[in-house]
């Protein structure tokens, strides 16, 4: 009888440990989820601001200036459930205004412009990258929330189900292709 | 930025992953980072002064080759260590799933943790074994880089997830800028790699090579590599022999200089490659490429257009495009100059340039790395 009791409560802690390992797993995740949606809202919000500064420096022509800064505005502005359809319009007015190699050249050459490309060549370039650190992190989370024993023992507790990211990010030919 | 770097091989053994390790650490000092490699390593080996020891590393059947890798619980004490003095801005895994340093680093590490695939192997069952085991530590990896779009889709495919592209760097400038050796030149081939190890390829050459040599009687192969030399000329016909010449293992002088000096380079590699840095070298270079035409190869070669591909294993197929290419010094320029140019995107200016983007977009908004207190054991997670 106090074999069957001793072995019960030895099983009952072994059970307490990996529910309360799984649920640092858990935890772990949703901090890494939040790191890298914090910086998918930096890369993000570089872009627009270089774009925005662009479109309004003078440099490219009076269209392309408009359509570059309402993509840019539109960007920054968008409520959160429209943000991933602003983002993708912005990705497509920069594939049309730099979608020839000339145009940045033109860029480059005015004053200044050289880092104002270098800058935007680098946020075109970056939002891919945390985009995909970011989503890669949000399904690790969804495989581990969706196992039984996290949803059976609520180990998630309230923090909500993480969803993607998506959106159109392909950059510009001409600014993110490397040197040929 | 402080940078960890974590090499899962013995610092003792020259190898790709290594070499790799080592010219980005250097790269990355050369731009004003700290930069600490943890690597296992002999007490007696010299090392520079960046690269931390780990401690000795035991030789170990892994992946088909015997692998020297470092575990146990020494090692693990000595990766905490490591991360709790470094104090590191973001810890940089090389090849996290092999059961060595990076995996102990991933279980060990909290914070920002950058991990880059080498390889891309076919799902094993090892791995499949391994799976539950390796996802916990995996999950806390940030950032994953694959090296070519092929080793990102097998990642993809096993182990879920997403990761980027950033291929193998190499210090073009270096290769570039080599001094051809004359005693090389005059229609040579060329062929670097392990000579006892099937997947490089040289029995795929060795058995073309009677053709090509019939045919191009002026032709010759120098071969750089260890292994043994006179197994691997036994299928020729013993005339043909002297006109293999072995160079044994070669310096990284040499390596260019050979690089340099030879009419076509041959990568007859049957597979295992994830990557190929050699035909980014021969490349840089200015060496006419001739390669199997494995995933890896084509994408490195741009499908075709910087070098040309032969049917993976089929030596006719091989023999027949170097003679052609012999015999053609105007296709042998074409194929330099279109090399040359297109292997830029490899220089480690650029390659280092999107490493460091990775780094600084996980650092942004995130804690610096530290040992991570839950995997301390019970004590630590009941907190006394």
């Amino acid at each position: 009888m106090t074999e069957t009791l001793i072995w019960t409560v030895a099983a009952l802690i072994l059970v307490g440990v990996y529910l309360s390992w799984t649920a640092g797993r858990l935890d772990r995740l949703h901090t890494r989820i939040d790191a890298a949606r914090a910086a998918l809202d930096a890369q993000l919000l570089r872009r627009a601001s270089v774009t925005q500064e662009l479109a309004t420096s003078g440099v490219l022509d009076p269209a392309a200036s408009i359509v570059l800064y309402e993509a840019a505005h539109a960007a920054r502005q968008a409520e959160e459930d429209h943000r991933e359809v602003a983002e993708s319009e912005l990705s497509q007015a920069l594939r049309a205004v730099f979608g020839e190699p000339e145009q940045v050249e033109l860029v480059r050459e005015a004053p200044g412009g050289e880092e104002a490309a270098g800058e935007l060549a680098a946020a075109v370039r970056r939002v891919p990258m945390a985009r995909r650190f970011h989503n890669d992190a949000v399904r690790a989370a969804r495989a581990l929330r969706r196992h039984r024993k996290v949803r059976w023992f609520r180990l998630a507790g309230h923090a909500p189900f993480p969803m993607a990211f998506e959106m159109d990010d392909e950059p510009p030919v001409a600014l993110a292709d490397r040197p040929s | 930025m402080r940078i960890g770097i974590v090499c899962p091989y013995s610092w003792d053994v020259p190898g790709g992953v290594q070499f790799h390790i080592r010219d980005l650490a250097e790269h990355l000092i050369r731009l004003g980072h700290e930069v600490s490699v943890l690597a296992p390593a002999d007490d007696d080996t010299p090392l520079p002064p960046y690269v931390v020891s780990a401690g000795r590393a035991v030789p170990v059947s892994y992946n088909g080759s015997v692998a020297r890798l470092s575990f146990g619980f020494l090692s693990a004490a000595r990766v905490r260590r490591w991360l709790h003095d470094g104090t590191f801005d973001v810890v940089h895994i090389h090849e996290p799933t092999s059961p060595s340093l990076g995996l102990l680093t991933c279980w060990a590490a909290q914070g920002p943790i950058v991990a880059t695939f080498h390889t891309s192997n076919p799902r094993s069952r090892a791995m499949l074994a391994a799976y539950p085991i390796l996802q916990p530590a995996l999950e806390k990896i940030s950032a994953r880089i694959a090296v070519s779009e092929y080793a990102r889709r097998t990642l993809v495919e096993h182990l879920g997830g997403d990761a980027v592209v950033i291929p193998n760097g190499v210090d073009v400038d270096f290769f570039a800028g080599a001094e051809p050796k004359a005693e090389w030149q005059g229609e040579t081939l060329g062929f670097i790699g392990r000579i006892d190890e099937p997947r490089k390829g040289l029995p795929v050459l060795m058995k073309a090579l009677p053709r090509i040599l019939t045919e191009r009687p002026g032709a010759r192969l120098l071969v750089a590599g260890r292994g043994d030399e006179e197994e691997a000329v036994a299928t020729l016909p013993p005339g043909m022999r002297s006109r293999v010449e072995f160079l044994g293992m070669v310096s990284d002088e040499d390596k260019a200089r050979l690089l340099r000096s030879v009419d076509v380079y041959v990568a007859p590699n049957t597979g295992g490659e994830s990557f190929g840095i050699i035909l980014v070298e021969a490349l840089s270079a200015g060496a006419p490429v001739l390669a199997a035409d494995l995933d890896a190869f084509a994408q490195v070669l741009d499908q075709g257009a910087a070098g040309e591909l032969f049917a993976n294993e089929d030596a006719d197929a091989l023999a027949d495009a170097a003679v052609r290419l012999l015999a053609d010094p105007a296709r042998r320029a074409e194929l330099s100059a279109r090399g040359s140019a297109h292997v830029r995107r490899f220089d480690w200016s650029t390659v280092g340039a999107d490493v460091l983007a990775v780094y600084e977009t996980v650092t942004d908004g995130a804690a610096a790395v530290d040992t991570d207190e839950r995997t301390g054991g019970l004590r630590a997670r009941l907190g006394l």
